[in-house]
């Protein structure tokens, strides 16, 4: 049950950062969007990991571990976006 | 799968992983004079270890595997070579290590000069490509494999905004969001591909899915994603500016090998992991937008006033050859049609990474010779530049498929496939890209053969022009290899197994 919920919750985040990494122009608000769409991804491998409960398990390890390395490349990832829209605002500064 | 967790020389391409990865991390802290000697150093070595990959396959006859710190599958990660990934880590051994060469010129540290950004930000980058490039072809497992393109993404875009102007730091955003996009899909989709078969190994998936309704979901959405990574038309948009802002040497590799990795992806998942599940209809829809990247794309080079933007333009046009297998393979699964196509695919992508390393490179020599590289400016470039401009030509017989070029022979394997899968349509956009790309390299050779307008011939730089005549040389001559030897390719192909 509630895995349903975390897939379903992790649904329509991917929706509403799909929409905003497709719809809006603003560097900014399109990398957001795209931490959104990560999380819903995230939360989506959460509630498929409950599989694992049918092999006897609290919960099956792999998907944690995916999403856990799945976090650290989109943190990487952020840090990349923003240091580069940070350069690109300096260089539209410069005259 | 072998019960010890290798099979033998299985720790080869472990190795051709790491030392990339390995020096791209030691070239940090030791400064860009270093850091270019400890990349020139490596070249040689993963040459060697990508040319021991091929040997190993080929006499072998099936993939190279390995399980890393012996936990098979599906606890633990494996590594697998197939024809395939040796075929494609022997052109990105060759590729890298002759942009390395080339770049000395201008990334290189000589003694006595002052450390420079730039310098110090290439090589580490350069690595860190080869390592990515290196992953994604002999990853076999889905996650593994997206490390390997968030890795190619994360080397490949700083390389584009290299000089630090506004509109390459524009064109690098552009390509961080299309390519973030594209491997956000693809972790979607391997989500959901964990669902159902509870397992990311790719020789274990093929077993597990069927064509229920998640699998199809899951492969349209990573097929969508891994496109936006390949930038086949209309997902190409980010491509022309981002490869034809960087500099020469990152032009090249981001041309030749960063579109390749996705591509080879493409194919694990295809005819790896849902092996005969894709309709025939998916096939003909995958062709039909290669098509209108052919034509498409071949005519934008065509009208295109700058050198670096043509040669981009072309880059569009000659991954939508690569597309052309798709339906082919499906024509008549499991026999010698399907073979052909196989091979002519693999084939394009190898002689097009050969062939636009080596223009990306001729056209840079250009224009640091005659000072910009308008196409309406270049008359008398054959006088001040000709080894780039004989470069340039060379490798757009390749482009072209005029034999006996590698070109030549991808184009006719591809092209009789067509035929004899009764589809006849793609061998007329076949015929019609390869005309297509005559016009644009013609424009280009006409307009530097005109007589007068440069100035003294400027200083000669010897070992850069040798090495992109070298790479356009090879990239013709690859048509000259018998046949029978491109059974490598062949090796270990998953849809063909029982």
């Amino acid at each position: 049950m509630t895995a349903t919920v975390f897939g379903l919750l992790g649904a329509a985040l991917v929706g509403i950062g799909l929409f905003g990494l497709l719809a809006r122009p603003e560097p900014l608000l399109r990398i957001l969007a795209f931490n959104l769409l990560g999380g819903g991804v995230f939360l989506v491998f959460g509630a498929v990991a409950r599989r694992g409960a049918a092999a006897g398990l609290a919960a099956d390890p792999v998907p944690q571990a995916i999403v856990l390395t799945g976090i650290v490349v989109a943190f990487a990832a952020t840090t990349l976006a923003v240091a580069l829209v940070l350069r690109l605002a300096e260089a539209e500064d410069r005259p | 799968m072998p019960p010890d967790g290798a099979t033998p020389w299985g720790f080869l391409p472990l190795l051709a992983v790491m030392l990339p990865v390995a020096g791209m991390v030691a070239a940090l802290p030791l400064g860009a004079r270093w850091a270019e000697r400890l990349a020139l150093a490596l070249m040689p070595v993963g040459l060697l270890l990508a040319l021991g990959t091929a040997v190993a396959v080929q006499a072998a006859g099936a993939p190279l595997w390995h399980a890393l710190g012996h936990w098979a599958p599906p606890l633990g990660l494996a590594l697998r070579a197939d024809g395939l990934s040796a075929a494609m880590l022997l052109a990105a051994a060759v590729v890298i290590g002759a942009t390395a060469v080339f770049a000395r010129a201008q990334f290189g540290t000589p003694a006595g000069a002052p450390e420079a950004r730039a310098a110090f930000a290439f090589w580490p980058l350069l690595l860190g490509i080869w390592g990515a490039t290196n992953l994604a072809l002999v990853a076999n497992d889905l996650f593994t494999a997206y490390v390997a393109l968030e890795l190619l993404t994360f080397a490949a875009m700083p390389l584009v905004a290299l000089d630090g102007r506004r509109e390459t730091l524009a064109a690098a955003l552009r390509y961080l969001m299309f390519a973030l996009l594209g491997s956000v899909l693809y972790l979607l989709g391997a989500a959901l591909l964990y669902g159902v078969a509870g397992t990311l190994d790719v020789v274990l998936l093929a077993g597990r899915v069927d064509g229920s309704l998640p699998v199809v979901v899951a492969a349209a959405l990573m097929t969508a994603g891994l496109l936006a990574k390949t930038a086949l038309l209309p997902l190409h948009l980010w491509l022309p500016p981002a490869h034809a802002g960087a500099p020469a040497a990152g032009s090249a590799v981001l041309s030749a090998l960063v579109v390749k990795g996705s591509f080879v992806l493409l194919l694990r998942l295809w005819y790896g992991v849902l092996a005969g599940i894709p309709g025939p209809a998916a096939g003909q829809l995958l062709a039909a937008l290669g098509a209108a990247a052919i034509l498409l794309g071949s005519v934008a080079a065509l009208a295109q006033p700058r050198l670096k933007l043509l040669v981009a333009y072309s880059t569009v046009a000659q991954i939508g050859y690569l597309f052309l297998m798709f339906p082919l393979m499906a024509a008549m699964p499991d026999t010698e049609t399907a073979a052909k196509a196989w091979t002519g695919g693999i084939l394009q992508a190898v002689s097009h990474a050969l062939a636009k390393a080596a223009m990306f490179l001729a056209v840079g020599l250009m224009a640091a010779r005659i000072g910009h590289d308008r196409l309406d400016g270049l008359a008398g470039a054959g006088r001040a530049a000709p080894v780039p401009l004989l470069t340039f030509g060379l490798a757009g017989l390749t482009l072209m498929g005029v034999p006996p070029s590698g070109g030549f022979a991808a184009k006719w394997l591809l092209l009789s496939a067509a035929i004899e899968g009764g589809q006849w349509w793609w061998a007329l956009v076949i015929l019609a890209g390869g005309l297509l790309t005559g016009g644009y390299v013609y424009r280009v050779l006409a307009a530097g053969l005109a007589g007068g307008g440069a100035g003294p011939p400027a200083p000669r730089a010897a070992a850069p022009e040798a090495i992109a005549l070298g790479l356009a040389i090879l990239s013709v001559l690859l048509g000259l290899v018998p046949l029978a030897a491109f059974g490598l390719v062949q090796v270990g192909r998953m849809d063909m197994l029982p």
